[in-house]
This record gives structure tokens, sequence and C-alpha cells, in this order.
């Protein structure tokens, strides 16, 4: 039987970075799954992202955050940007934050897209987030980049992978 | 064995080499509304399940996802869950309930938007242990939307051939899809 899980690219930066881009992505996956282990160059910033180039107002996200001390739940409505950690944070650390995010159904071109997405970083929280990009194109490239516009530190990396449907 | 790791925790994430140990099983994509969806006659080559689910319901208000197992209908499924809403956090629990439940107030009736899930069903063919699902499911409409983690045990030691996903109440309606995938030890 062929292989369904299959890794499409991986990012590993030599030096800081502003933004990571996996772009022309072929459609011949269902689902695309994000793996990074990222860190800041500086401060704590998030992971955020945009799809297919698009930097208008069509991101809205829901999340769930741990602190190791509360449970809580935050929103944010049309949006520039998506996010695959927030709360969660990168910090100065490689290792210290761990994402992993679920591109579902990524490549139809009939419905909106989700996101859906798990972030660690042991010094602050953990979190899970969904993210939806009001748009039914099919995506072709993620461009990931950073809340407050810090770059990615040396080190970091991204792994994307395609899951693909009988 | 990176590869079986990685996938059962894939409602965390994933990854995983290109080798055959993460299989496509089957994929159901509705053409029109239906009640459920169902994957049958599930082989058992595998060590754990793992379904990768996009829906919603065509009416009513956002409700949870369900399934059964081999067609057990009985008070045989329990359920915990941690959700947030945008705007709190909280948690719950079930017990002798008809249905195993993914993610709490995760499908959707908003148009055009649909919920995800990735559930994981771990040993799903051991007849020596009950069988215990996790999930990660959720959905955002743009000032609403629902996360949850969840986990359901249906109690019983048969091995799962058979599962089916329906919703509380009315139908999923077109474009709703399931992929099942055999994740080997």
């Amino acid at each position: 039987m062929a292989s369904t899980y299959e890794p499409i690219a991986t990012q590993t930066l030599g030096s800081a970075q502003a933004t990571v881009t996996f772009s022309s992505i072929s459609g011949t996956y269902t689902d695309l799954v994000l793996v990074a282990t990222a860190a800041s160059a500086s401060g704590e910033p998030t992971i955020s992202f945009q799809l297919n180039g698009d930097t208008g107002t069509n991101y809205s996200r829901t999340l769930l955050i741990g602190n190791g001390t509360t449970g809580t739940s935050e929103r944010a409505s049309s949006s520039t940007q998506g996010r695959i950690s927030n709360s969660t944070g990168l910090t100065t650390t490689l290792g210290a934050n761990a994402t992993i995010a679920q591109f579902m159904n990524y490549s139809n071109s009939t419905t909106y897209k989700t996101v859906l997405a798990r972030s660690n970083t042991t010094l602050y929280a953990t979190e899970a987030i969904v993210n939806l990009w009001r748009n039914t194109a099919a995506i072709t490239s993620i461009a990931l980049f950073t809340n407050s516009g810090v770059n990615f530190a040396a080190g970091s990396i991204f792994t994307l992978y395609g899951i693909k449907a009988a | 064995m990176l590869n079986s790791l990685v996938g059962i925790i894939a409602s965390s994430g994933g990854a995983a080499a290109a080798n055959n140990s993460y299989e496509s099983i089957a994929t159901v994509t509705l053409s029109s509304a239906a009640s459920s969806i169902d994957f049958t006659s599930i082989p058992s080559t595998y060590q754990h399940l793992q379904i990768r689910f996009m829906g919603a319901m065509t009416s009513g208000g956002a409700d949870d996802l369900r399934i059964q197992f081999n067609g057990d209908t009985g008070s045989n499924y329990t359920r915990h869950y941690l959700f947030g809403s945008g705007s709190s956090a909280g948690a719950g629990a079930s017990s002798s309930i008809a249905f195993g439940a993914i993610g709490v107030n995760t499908l959707p009736t908003t148009s055009n938007t649909f919920g995800v899930a990735v559930v994981d069903v771990l040993d799903y063919d051991d007849t020596n242990k009950y069988k215990t699902l996790r999930a990660l499911a959720g959905y955002d409409a743009n000032g609403s939307g629902y996360l949850a983690l969840s986990s359901s045990l249906w109690q019983s030691t048969a091995a799962i051939t058979s599962i089916k996903l329906y919703p509380i109440s009315s139908t999923f309606p077109q474009y709703s899809t399931a992929a099942l995938y055999g994740i080997k030890g």
C-alpha cells in the first residue's frame, strides 16, 4: 500500500529569519501537518501565519489555554493573521516550544479552511487553537512569521507533511 | 516506531517518515446531506486508528459529534472533555451514555464553516481491553467558535470492526468528509 503520510519539505534556519514560507504546495494531499520547534531572536512572540499571501482581515481564531494556574479561552475575529502558537509564545531558547498544526482539507475549493493547532511552551503555557481562513481557495503557500516582527532564531526547524486520503 | 508514535499523537500533531506504517483505509465525502458516515469491515491489520473529520450539521445549534462502535447503541460509553468557548474554559464528563463523543459543541451549523476533528482510537483490535479514543476538535466562525480536547471510553473488549459518526440531530451537509487511517505497530 502506498505511503499516505509524507514529508513535503523541511526548513532548518541557518541564521535568524523573519519569515519562513512553504510555497508551491501541490494539491496532492488531503491534509497538511506542520511541525515547528522554533525559538525567537528576542522577546516572546507568536507563531503567526498567512495563507496564499492573503493579508486581509480574513482570519479568526478560538483558543484554549492552560497556564499552570487556570484555564482560559480567548477569541480574535477579522484578524490579518492566523496563529498556531499564541499565549504559549516563543522564547529565545531552542526546544522550549513545540507546535503542531493541522491544515484540514487544505486542497478543496469548496469550503473555508480550518487549522487546528497544539502548542506548548513549558515555561508559560499549553494551548490549543482553532483558526478559520475565510477563503475557499486551495492552500498553495503558508508564510510563518511572528506577530512582533522579530526573527525566528537560527536553529528553528519547520517541517511540512502531507496526508493523503484514499 | 517513530511513525507509530507520531501517528497516535497526531491529534496533538504528528510527523512521519515516508514509509508505509500510516495508511489510508477509507474516505467518505458526502455528495448530499446524510444522517451518518459509516466505516465498516475495518481490517485488524493495524495497531491504532485515526479519523480525520470535517463536517457540520444542517440545522440546530452547535453540538457534539457522536461515535458508536460495532453498532453498539447500549449505555456502554463514557466521556470527558475540556473546552474553550472563546470567552471561558470549562470541563465536564458523562457516564453510561449510548455514544462516544468527539469534542463538545464543536460541530457547527454556521454556513460555509465546518468543524474539524482529529481522533485517535488506540489498540482498536485488542480483545483484552476496553477502547479509548481521544480527540482534538473545534470550529471557528469569525465571532463564534468552540474548541475541545476530549476522550471517550467504549466499555467493550470486542475488536472494533465498524465505526459510525453522526450528529446529535439533523444531518451532515454536503462536503462533510471523514477519512480513516490505520497505524501499524
